[in-house]
């Protein structure tokens, strides 16, 4: 049907409209029946089969196929830490398509350009190595791009054959292709193992490496190195450097992604629009100590970082909700011996008053969660603070160290008895949980809109990616503020539901009520 | 701790001298691991007494991924308290084995088998065929490469091959080439020759394995000859091999000879007949060729 309806004066209809025009609805259907496709009701039957127990049963004992895993590969994640330091390029060692692939998928989420270049290798490269692709691209990279460090990362292709990152590299700067005291950092990020947590860790391991050599150890600068891990809100970022400014401590951050991957429109493109300076990532190794705000996105550099920068303290917080965050305030007041300011003590008591205020409408609720390790285990905490009860906590790249954390976490509180947790699975089988252990709401990135489509359970959106909504990544999901900003996201999709439950007029809208 | 890497043709004796040399080191008080880089999955089995069954790849391929396997899975302990571990590989034919050295290194060293050990010894299948196949020369991992070799031309064609494998790497990092170990095949004039091809080479021979049937004896038990006969004159000769390594300063950068200069050294011993009129002449050809003369 022709609604008639144009965008004026260029007449290009909107395709929401288009494709249900008569002509296009006849197309499909012939397509349909030219193709075979089953008819309408056997469709249905299946897809109603797939609610079952039964089916839920087959689907989990699935050991061929990974369907929609909630994860990304190591390259990826070793691009978003590479981006975080200043002047650097991340140098992605293997074919093309790998490295659009990641531009693509930061840009869909960040709404920014995003540059990261590759070594551009191709069947021949597979044959011979790489090592004249590593050298052309770095040369190529130097001369085009001008960047002050170069963050070396791998695809599968040149994993696979096995080439040599460290010999490369050195190769190409015997060979004059770029100056010998260019930083040119590098770790090998094979897809098929781990996950972006892996590559994450793996370059910012590197990263820290190569700046530690460039430089001695100097006197202590009384400073503390903040790693975010692979956080893709850059309003985290930022949370995280007021909360300290307020304390009145000097912070690095290690991979400051913020103002690169959410930078001010000048009018002015810049290649490098900001990062850690190298200056202050040089130094970080005087300084006193070293927390990680994610765990499992850390593992190896933490671990470096305690083995050679030895006389900082290090350690693994997660400020996430109000235990998560207290526990961080009270660690930055003991490394640095400063109190925990007023202000955000006023933020903190705010958040709780705000949690009162909404607890009647979160308690009792059921949710199921997907996501990366630390953020499914932080928001949970969070979650059941608020007195909501986890259901399913999904993690298809968890290990057995996040399963034993997370079931400790569940079996200490009484809003978490009933809490499942599954590593290794997917949103697949994630769908089958939805359909035979419903839950009231669930959290996780963009791809859920599937199955809230399937399922009917409102989404709640935190997490990466999130390609369908706008702005989430400007509003922070750390630290009180951001604990705040969760519940708003939380009591208010409950709401929204609860309003879409009781909206048939005369019927059921005796609960459509204007306060909640 | 020290890393060291066995290169050498494939059947020139490789895994025999490597084993024989871990034990007398060993023997010797040394904490010794061998990592068998070869989907035969036969580096240890000599210390072991059996074939090693559980080797990183077949475990990885039974669950899927190395990600769930534990250290103790895949390594077993054998004579002198000799650690042992297989990479394995596919069967012959499929699938990637130079790959399925990276992912065995890789496993390893991830799951801290490089712990409390003074001698670390790689046995690596046949030629440098692959990037794979370099993995135990890459920096961090065996600095010292040994060739096996012996007075056949094709155990010298390998060996210069090797030798420009480990240039490669040479040049880039720490890797340098300890010498070629000649494991007799009774050759004439072996070890001048492979003394000759080792000056060639930029390197020594380290040592000169005479050949003897106490090795058989000795494989037939699955030991090693100084587990077999610790007094028989053999096994000194496997534990001189063991001190010359240990004491070994020349490591050099090999200089790799071109075919022509590999080609012309064998003329020399008489390996090869420099003959030009007789190249791609028939028996029969070369009859007609001798009446017509």
């Amino acid at each position: 049907m022709d609604t008639g309806k144009t965008n004026a004066p260029l007449g290009i209809k909107d395709h929401v409209e288009l494709f249900q025009e008569e002509r296009y609805q006849k197309s499909f259907e012939a397509k349909r029946a030219a193709s075979e496709m089953p008819c309408e009701e056997d469709v249905l039957k299946v897809s109603e089969w797939t609610k079952t127990k039964e089916y839920k049963e087959k689907n989990f004992a699935r050991e061929a196929a990974v369907i929609n895993p909630a994860k990304a590969c190591q390259p990826l994640g070793a691009v978003l830490c590479s981006l975080g330091f200043e002047g650097t390029l991340p140098f992605v060692h293997g074919s093309q398509g790998c490295v659009a692939y990641f531009r693509t998928y930061f840009a869909r989420h960040f709404k920014e350009p995003i540059a990261a270049v590759s070594s551009s290798m191709t069947e021949d490269a597979a044959v011979f190595g790489g090592l004249s692709n590593m050298i052309e691209g770095l040369g190529n990279a130097y001369a085009l791009y001008k960047p002050k460090m170069i963050a070396v990362s791998t695809t599968c292709m040149a994993e696979v054959i096995g080439d040599d990152l460290n010999a490369f590299i050195k190769n190409a700067k015997e060979q004059g292709a770029i100056p010998e005291d260019l930083p040119v950092p590098f770790a090998h990020t094979p897809s098929f193992v781990g996950s972006h947590l892996t590559g994450y860790d793996n370059i910012l391991k590197g990263i820290l490496q190569a700046l530690s050599e460039a430089r001695a150890k100097g006197s202590p600068n009384g400073k503390v190195n903040i790693i975010p891990g692979f956080d893709t809100y850059p309003a985290n970022i930022r949370e995280v450097k007021r909360m300290l400014k307020a304390f009145g401590i000097e912070a690095t951050i290690l991979a400051d992604t913020s103002d690169v991957v959410d930078s001010p429109n000048t009018g002015d493109y810049h290649l490098y629009p900001a990062g850690t300076p190298l200056e202050e990532a040089l130094d970080a190794q005087n300084a006193s100590a070293t927390l990680a705000l994610q765990r499992y996105s850390t593992l190896k550099t933490l671990e470096w970082v305690s083995q050679n920068w030895a006389q900082q303290k290090t350690l693994a917080l997660r400020p996430i909700g109000v235990k998560g965050t207290d526990a961080f305030m009270e660690a930055i007041s003991e490394i640095t011996g400063k109190p925990i300011p007023e202000e955000l003590e006023k933020e903190r008591g705010r958040l709780l008053d705000a949690m009162t205020d909404s607890s009647a409408w979160i308690h009792g609720k059921r949710f199921a969660i997907y996501g990366d390790p630390d953020l499914v285990l932080g928001l949970t905490s969070f979650l059941m603070e608020l007195g909501a009860e986890p259901a399913h906590l999904l993690c298809t790249n968890g290990d057995k160290e996040f399963t034993k954390e997370a079931e400790e976490m569940l079996s200490s509180n009484p809003f978490g008895a009933s809490g499942k947790v599954y590593t290794g699975k997917d949103l697949w089988h994630l769908r089958s949980l939805l359909f035979t252990e419903p839950v009231d709401f669930f959290i996780g990135n963009a791809h859920g809109k599937y199955l809230q489509r399937d399922t009917g359970t409102p989404l709640v959106r935190i997490g990466f990616p999130i390609f369908d909504r706008h702005h989430l990544h400007r509003y922070p999901i750390l630290g009180y503020q951001g604990a705040l900003n969760v519940l708003t996201m939380v009591v208010n999709t409950v709401l929204d539901e609860l309003d879409r439950k009781t909206d048939v007029p005369g019927k059921t809208d005796i609960s459509f009520d204007l306060i909640r | 701790m020290r890393q060291i890497a066995f290169y050498g043709k494939g059947g020139i004796g490789k895994s025999t001298t490597s084993q024989n040399t871990v034990v007398a080191m060993a023997e010797a008080g040394q904490r010794v691991m061998i990592v068998g880089c070869d989907p035969k999955a036969d580096s240890t089995r000599l210390i072991l007494h059996t074939k090693m069954q559980q080797t990183i790849m077949s475990l990885a391929a039974q669950s899927g991924s190395v990600d769930d396997l534990e250290l103790e899975d895949v390594l077993r302990v054998g004579f002198q308290d000799i650690k042992c571990v297989e990479s394995g590989g596919p069967e012959p034919g499929v699938g990637c084995a130079g790959r399925g050295v990276i992912t065995a290194i890789n496993f390893l060293e991830e799951n801290g088998a490089y712990e409390d050990l003074d001698i670390v010894m790689y046995d690596v299948l046949g030629d440098v065929v692959c990037g794979g196949f370099a993995m135990p020369i890459r920096e961090g991992k065996a600095q010292e490469i040994y060739i096996v070799v012996s007075g056949e031309m094709m155990a010298m064609y390998a060996a210069n091959n090797i030798a420009r494998g480990v240039l490669k790497y040479a040049n880039s990092g720490g890797v340098r080439l300890g010498g070629l170990i000649c494991n007799e095949r009774q050759v004439h004039r072996e070890v001048e020759l492979i003394e000759a091809l080792a000056q060639k080479l930029n390197t020594q021979m380290i040592h000169f394995v005479p050949r003897a049937k106490q090795v058989q004896q000795a494989e037939l038990r699955r030991m090693t000859v100084i587990e077999y006969s610790p007094n028989h004159p053999q096994a000194d000769v496997y534990r001189e091999l063991a001190k010359k390594i240990e004491n070994n300063t020349k490591l050099t950068i090999p200089t790799p000879l071109a075919m022509d200069d590999l080609e012309q050294l064998l003329l020399d011993f008489g390996l090869m007949d420099d003959d030009e009129s007789i190249v791609g002449l028939t028996e029969e050809q070369e009859k007609l060729k001798a009446v017509a003369s």
